[in-house]
């Protein structure tokens, strides 16, 4: 679904990305682990647009998509929960919800995915004229992913979700992340909770200073030797 | 001061005050969007009374086609300008815009003063505006209400926009936080178009409505209520568009009652905007209506 190939980043004089390689089949889950600095953030808002390559192409189903934009990328349905939740704090939840469905015009759609989401996060259901900013961390991390949802994703990139949340939370949102997956959604996710990550992941790859050091299905990485010695904690 | 005189400033005032509200809303919303200080604003609402007067003049259009193709010229001047100026410099560092905006100022009033002529023009009126309604010894100029009541609707009609349409939400979010727009498929070229569309014809209501009460119009008119407007706008909060209302009422109440109180300090009208200007900087920076909603990050 996904196929990035030899991408290069640069920051001005900073070679943040050096030429990785990788693939996100259809139906999946990938996840990109790595420690601070590697580049993940840089990978992500890369493939949606926000960043610009120097080198190297990135397909979407089979499309080169090198010249279109955010916003026709998100109309394609690669869509990202972006690192640090950037909701909107000044408009209400549900204002930050049809921002999600900004693009399209499917009203009956549209009304399914909110239950949809108000199923999956009833919490937000009851705080819908709440505004976005008056929410706890957590529930505006269940905001983001729910903002993601309602623009109807085929590939939904997520940029540490569970960063600053309590350790039940975590397994929540790693349980909707699942549960996203299984309804048809391709999930490419980074992390650092790289256990959790690779316990979810049906295919795994390790980002260390803008290069790929170790690939391979997530449960093959949880027993590697490397991967524990640096990212689960021996 | 009689009541009589005090009810007829206050009039004055509303009508100044709601000129003020429609042009602020021109600087606070391109603000808010762009954190641009649009300089050039001024001059898109003196361009909007010379487009009236030459549609009237020179077409013979009716008054009120005149007014509507006005506001819509004005509107597209305005977009031409973001496009044109401030577009292409949109990724540059804050200052080069600014500076593109103050350039873009003085080349439309130069403009203005080599094609206008820089000699003040009469603007005809329609007689409806010379009424006056007489209350007991209150007398009301049928322009202070007319001002005042078109200003209203207006500013209405913006609020519903700003606050229950799509395109509303779309400005709310890029004013916020463009990247992310970007990423809810937000079309954030069309979006500020828009914006410098509604801002611009608002500047053209005021324009024209100020020229109806001040029957004259020269190249350089924009610069005094530019500037008062721009203090409305950071009176009321910068960026926020109730704010940019309720500055713009309150300046123009202020100027008129001092006026009004202190006729020997008349003289000090224009200045008195500028002090209430220093006294915001100084003491609340963020206006009245002031960033109030935290981020939590
Ligand atoms: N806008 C930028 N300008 C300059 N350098 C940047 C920029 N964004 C990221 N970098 C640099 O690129 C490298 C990779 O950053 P990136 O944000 O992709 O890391 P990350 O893997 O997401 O880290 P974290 O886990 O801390 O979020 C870092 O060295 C970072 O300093
Ligand atoms: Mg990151």
């Amino acid at each position: 679904m996904l196929r990035v190939e030899d991408l290069h980043v640069h920051y001005g004089g900073i070679h943040a990305l050096k030429g990785i390689n990788f693939e996100v089949p259809a139906q999946k889950i990938v996840t990109l682990i790595g420690a601070n600095g590697a580049g993940k953030s840089t990978t992500l808002r890369t493939i949606c647009g926000l960043v610009d390559k120097s080198q190297g192409s990135i397909y979407y189903e089979d499309k080169d998509i090198n010249d279109f934009d955010t916003r026709q990328r998100t109309i394609g349905g690669l869509v990202m929960v972006p690192e640090g939740r950037r909701i909107f704090p000044n408009l209400t939840v549900y204002e930050n919800l049809k921002l999600g469905a900004f693009k399209r015009n499917d009203t009956d759609g549209i009304k399914k995915d909110l239950k949809w989401v108000y199923e999956l996060f009833p919490r937000l259901e009851e705080r819908l004229q709440q505004k976005g900013g008056t929410l706890s961390g957590g529930e505006q991390q269940m905001l983001a992913v729910a903002r993601a949802l309602m623009s109807k994703p085929r590939l939904l990139l997520m940029d540490e979700p569970s960063l600053g949340l309590a350790p039940l939370l975590v397994q929540e949102i790693f349980e909707i992340i699942e549960e996203i997956n299984s309804q048809g959604t391709t999930i490419l996710l980074i992390e650092q909770n790289a256990y959790a990550a690779l316990k979810v992941a049906d295919y795994a790859y390790v980002l260390e200073t803008g290069q790929i050091i170790i690939e391979g299905p997530g449960d093959e990485l949880l027993q590697n030797d490397e991967v524990k010695k640096a990212y689960l904690g021996g | 001061m009689s009541l009589d005189i005090f009810l007829q400033n206050i009039v004055n005032g509303l009508s100044l005050g709601s000129l003020y509200a429609l042009i602020a809303i021109g600087y606070t919303m391109v603000y808010g969007i762009l954190r641009l200080i649009n300089f050039a604003h001024g001059e898109i609402f003196m361009l909007g009374t010379y487009f009236l007067y030459y549609g009237v003049l020179i077409f013979h259009l009716p008054w009120w086609l005149s007014f509507i193709v006005a506001i819509v010229l004005t509107a597209i001047t305005g977009m031409l300008t973001e496009r044109i100026a401030y577009r292409p410099l949109r990724k540059a560092p804050k200052i080069s815009i600014l500076i593109s905006a103050i350039g873009v100022s003085f080349f439309l009033q130069n403009a203005g003063i080599v094609i206008f002529s820089g000699v003040p023009k009469s603007f005809a009126r329609p007689e409806i505006f010379d009424k006056m309604f007489i209350l007991g010894n209150t007398r009301i100029s049928s322009i202070n209400l007319a001002s005042t009541f078109i200003s209203v609707i207006f500013l209405m009609a913006l609020l519903y926009v700003v606050y229950e349409t799509k395109t509303g939400l779309a400005m709310r979010s890029i004013s916020t936080d463009m990247e992310t727009a970007r990423l809810m498929a937000v079309n954030v070229d069309r979006t500020i178009s828009i914006t410098f569309a509604i801002g611009s014809a608002l500047a053209a209501v005021g324009g024209i409505l100020w020229a109806l009460k001040y029957p004259q119009i020269f190249p350089l008119m924009g610069m005094i209520p530019g500037l008062k407007a721009f203090i409305a706008a950071v009176l009321g909060g910068i960026g926020n568009i109730v704010g940019a209302m309720i500055g713009g009422f309150i300046l123009g109440m202020a100027e008129i009652l001092l006026v009004g109180f202190m006729p020997q300090l008349s003289g000090y009208r224009d200045a008195f905007a500028f002090i209430i200007l220093i006294l915001i900087l100084l003491f609340k920076p963020d206006g009245l209506m002031g960033k109030n909603v935290q981020e939590k990050v």
